[in-house]
């Protein structure tokens, strides 16, 4: 019996068409290589959003649940803005939709969002994508009177992305790049530790591959900077439901889904970090294969 | 009642529920139980003594009539049991699949003296289904114009938006999920709760005017505060689904996971289905520590996505364990392996969990409360090779609302309520469920969420009712 109410019960779901809410595309552009800057509807994201949060998304009805900062949001029309890096099956599929196009689930806001303080000398720092997680905390701390100094790089002058908007916000920005194509050749931390050397700084926010991170963490630790890093394990639900994204930060596990993402760099174990991420590798290398091959 | 049929009766052995062969099923997740045919029920109905004091009654959290709709299931009277039982129950489809019966009515049942209790979770499930979903529910009072939101949409949720939509009001459910039901559709898999069945009494809600919101994590986007400004009344029902951990050396290493993301990433995400999106990570060995029904559908689960073993620890004995009797049965059928009295101390391995380290614990005499307790033999320690460990040692609230003001929350971090009304110490805001009871069961949960929505029904007619002073 219940298979045939199972029928008209799937019949009868919402279509994302006649969904109450349609996470509808707005605009959609690439703004580096295989890097895409979205707007979407999602009124109640960009209602109650606080920098440093983020959605989980569902590109598709199979779709897995990944979590995507929210880089700006407008509530007044109700969209928000997400820069997605296309670097397994689920970010490529996202990056393959475009304006008139939606995505299935947009869910949120979620997490802890930054704290927000006039710290006095804030160095922000972003490699690669991370530049796009660290860029609204950078306007908030801008904003509350912070002297923000933004320090951006990425493997090649291509891949910058926000230096304009950066730029539009910070004090001043540093770039850098590992080949010198643009800005000083060399790496963040390169660049943060000439910073360090020669002012007072009052708190660092660096957001970035994990090895990036645990770099500038042992930079400032001998200087007893405050640092913050926002940390990017695995993660499902995204409401303090399954765990699956603990973190061990100060010798204490945590869910960066509800305490964090953003945590102090000084406690966490990146190595435990850089092991729990690596989890599912030979199944997201498959789904690649497989995304490529179609 | 003659007493020959009486005495006839009371020979008759209990009606089994046809099953699939454990051998076949334990490779997919199509639904061990398939039902009672008419006859079947029919007959199992028969054998019901209709007593005059129905001690079955007293046994059932919600006070279902269970000898009125056993009669009428007896009499052929389909439509009439489902009514009988839609008074008190409005899951009665979930609850007659996952109910612990026999803690429950069929506990209490008298026959069970004799032979067997009358199978009245059999029969409550053959009503629900054979009847459309949810038919038998009353229909609605006149609109009150009054709106109310609902907050997590787990039975409690679902079941107290069902009758405050049929007392009038107009109900928005709010999931932080992109799917409704709660537990019945991330944690309870399908071999035992379809997910049909669950979509099913969703469809009706939605038909009879109940709004969906998924995706809306409250607390994170609006607060309870910014509900009460577009809502006359709030019913929270989050539940408890924040994971315990075990707190021992090595629990991080991948391939340690929560029974909730392991279910999770299966129900909720469909991990094993061959074209998945999500994946799930089960190993050869895979071990659950707990004795729950949520370890015994994990270990379950485990050998139906391809553990080659699957066992159970248990720091307990068998006796002891709090899971449904027929999944443990059930389980044995399908090749799980049970080991009691053992509790683990650390995992070991380099990046993946490789071996878990236990201690061998031993039964101390009962204290005050009957209960037997346990404790850990000195040097007892064994280790044993897995490849996968699954920890369900239970769930404790879900703290996102826990800082909203003017709620009072137990230490336990659990919302303190009026057990009468629901009613919290914040004016318009009402709760049930594992939220105010930590981790129970889909009945209670159902009940508290009914009892709720009849003291806001109070509360919205009679216009403003002081907020309870809990003590
Ligand atoms: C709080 C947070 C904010 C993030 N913000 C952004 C952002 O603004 N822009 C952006 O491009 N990326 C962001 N990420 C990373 C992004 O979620 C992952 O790149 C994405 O999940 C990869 O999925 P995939 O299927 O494309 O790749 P896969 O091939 O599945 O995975 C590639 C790598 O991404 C990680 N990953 C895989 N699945 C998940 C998952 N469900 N949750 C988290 N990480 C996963 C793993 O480390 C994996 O090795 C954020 C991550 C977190 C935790
Ligand atoms: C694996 C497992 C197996 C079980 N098996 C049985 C069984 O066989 N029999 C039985 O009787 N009981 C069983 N239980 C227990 C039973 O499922 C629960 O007692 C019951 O589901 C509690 O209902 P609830 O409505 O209070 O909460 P839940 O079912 O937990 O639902 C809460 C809902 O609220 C949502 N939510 C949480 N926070 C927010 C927020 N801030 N905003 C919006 N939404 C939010 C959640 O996503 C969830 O959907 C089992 C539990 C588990 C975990
Ligand atoms: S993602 Fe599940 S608890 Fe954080």
């Amino acid at each position: 019996m219940w298979r045939q109410w199972g029928r008209t019960a799937l019949l009868s779901r919402p279509d994302p068409a006649d969904h109450d809410v349609v996470y509808a595309i707005q605009d959609a552009r690439f703004i580096a290589p295989d890097v895409k800057r979205f707007r979407v509807d999602a009124p109640r994201v960009a209602r109650y959003w606080k920098p440093g949060q983020f959605v989980i998304v569902r590109a598709t009805d199979d779709g897995e649940r990944i979590p995507l900062t929210v880089v700006e949001a407008d509530p007044g029309a109700g969209t928000i803005d997400l820069i997605v890096q296309g670097v397994g099956k689920t970010t490529r599929t996202l990056n393959a939709l475009t304006s008139g196009e939606w995505i299935h689930d947009v869910a949120g806001p979620l997490g802890s969002p930054s704290e927000i303080d006039d710290f006095g000398t804030t160095i922000v720092v972003g490699g690669g994508v991370g530049t796009a997680i660290v860029y609204p905390t950078a306007r908030a701390l801008a904003r509350a009177a912070n002297r923000v100094i933004a320090i951006v790089g990425a493997r090649t002058a291509d891949l910058l992305i926000l230096v304009e908007e950066l730029e539009a916000v910070a004090d001043s920005v540093i770039v850098t790049t590992d080949d010198g194509t643009a800005g000083r050749s060399g790496f963040v931390t390169d660049a943060l530790a000439e910073v360090i050397s020669v002012e007072h700084v009052d708190r660092v926010i660096a957001i970035g591959p994990l090895q990036m991170m645990a770099a500038i963490s042992q930079l400032t630790r001998p200087e007893a900077i405050p640092t913050i890093v926002s940390l990017n394990p695995i993660m499902v639900d995204g409401t303090g439901m399954c765990g699956g994204c603990r973190v061990s930060v100060g010798g204490e596990t945590k869910f960066a889904c509800v305490d964090g993402p953003e945590f102090d760099a000084h406690g966490v174990d990146f190595d435990l970090l850089r092991m729990r991420n690596a989890t599912y590798c030979d199944f997201e290398r498959r789904r690649l294969e497989e995304l490529g091959s179609t | 009642m003659t007493e020959s049929t009486r005495r006839e009766r009371m020979k008759m052995p209990r009606t089994a529920m046809p099953e699939r062969d454990g051998r076949n099923r334990s490779t997919d997740f199509e639904e061990v139980n398939l039902g009672y045919t008419e006859q079947l029920a029919v007959l199992e109905a028969s054998r019901c003594l209709q007593c005059a004091r129905p001690v079955c009654v007293d046994g059932c959290p919600v006070g279902v009539r269970i000898g009125d709709f056993v009669a009428a299931v007896a009499d052929r009277r389909f439509d009439d049991a489902a009514l009988i039982v839609s008074e008190d129950n409005s899951l009665p489809a979930v609850c007659g699949r996952v109910c612990p019966q026999e803690h429950q009515c069929e506990g209490a049942c008298v026959m069970g003296r004799r032979s067997s209790p009358i199978a009245i979770g059999h029969l409550e499930r053959f009503v629900a289904d054979r009847a459309a979903a949810s038919s038998g529910r009353p229909s609605g009072s006149a609109p009150t114009g009054k709106t109310v939101a609902v907050v997590g949409s787990g039975p409690a949720g679902l079941a107290c938006a069902a009758d405050l939509a049929r007392f009038g009001h107009q109900v928005t459910v709010y999931e932080a999920l992109h799917q409704a039901g709660g537990v019945l559709v991330y944690g309870i898999p399908e071999y035992r709760l379809p997910k049909a069945v669950v979509a099913a009494e969703v469809a009706q809600l939605e038909h009879e005017g109940v709004r969906f919101e998924m995706n809306a994590p409250i607390g994170r986007a609006e607060s309870v505060d910014d509900l009460l400004e577009r809502h006359d009344a709030v019913f929270i029902g989050v539940g408890a689904g924040l994971p315990k951990f075990l707190d021992v050396a090595g629990e991080n290493l991948v391939g340690v996971q929560s029974a909730n993301e392991f279910l999770t990433r299966v129900n909720l995400m469909g991990a094993n289905r061959p074209q998945a999106e999500t994946p799930v990570l089960v190993g050869r060995r895979v071990a659950v520590i707990g004795g729950g029904n949520t370890a015994l559908d994990a270990v379950r689960t485990a050998v139906r996505t391809g553990a080659e073993s699957a066992t159970v620890y248990y720091r307990r004995t068998e006796d002891e364990m709090p899971a449904r009797t027929e999944e443990i049965r059930h389980a044995r059928e399908e090749g799980v392996h049970f080991e009691f009295l053992l509790n683990p101390v650390a995992f070991g391995g380099e990046t993946r969990v490789e071996t878990m380290r236990l201690i061998r614990m031993r039964q101390t005499e009962p204290g005050d409360d009957g209960r037997r307790g346990v404790e850990p033999i000195d040097g007892s320690e064994v280790d044993v090779p897995v490849d996968t460990v699954v920890v369900a040692v239970g769930n404790a609230p879900n703290p996102m609302l826990s800082s909203t003001p003017g709620l009072r929350m137990s230490r336990w971090g659990t919302i303190v309520t009026d057990p009468d009304t629901g009613m919290t110490e914040k004016a318009g805001v009402f709760a049930g469920g594992d939220i105010v009871t930590g981790g129970a069961t889909v009945i209670l949960a159902m009940g508290a969420g009914r009892r709720a929505a009849k003291g806001i029904d109070g509360y919205l007619r009679t216009g403003a009712v002081a907020a309870a002073s809990l003590d």
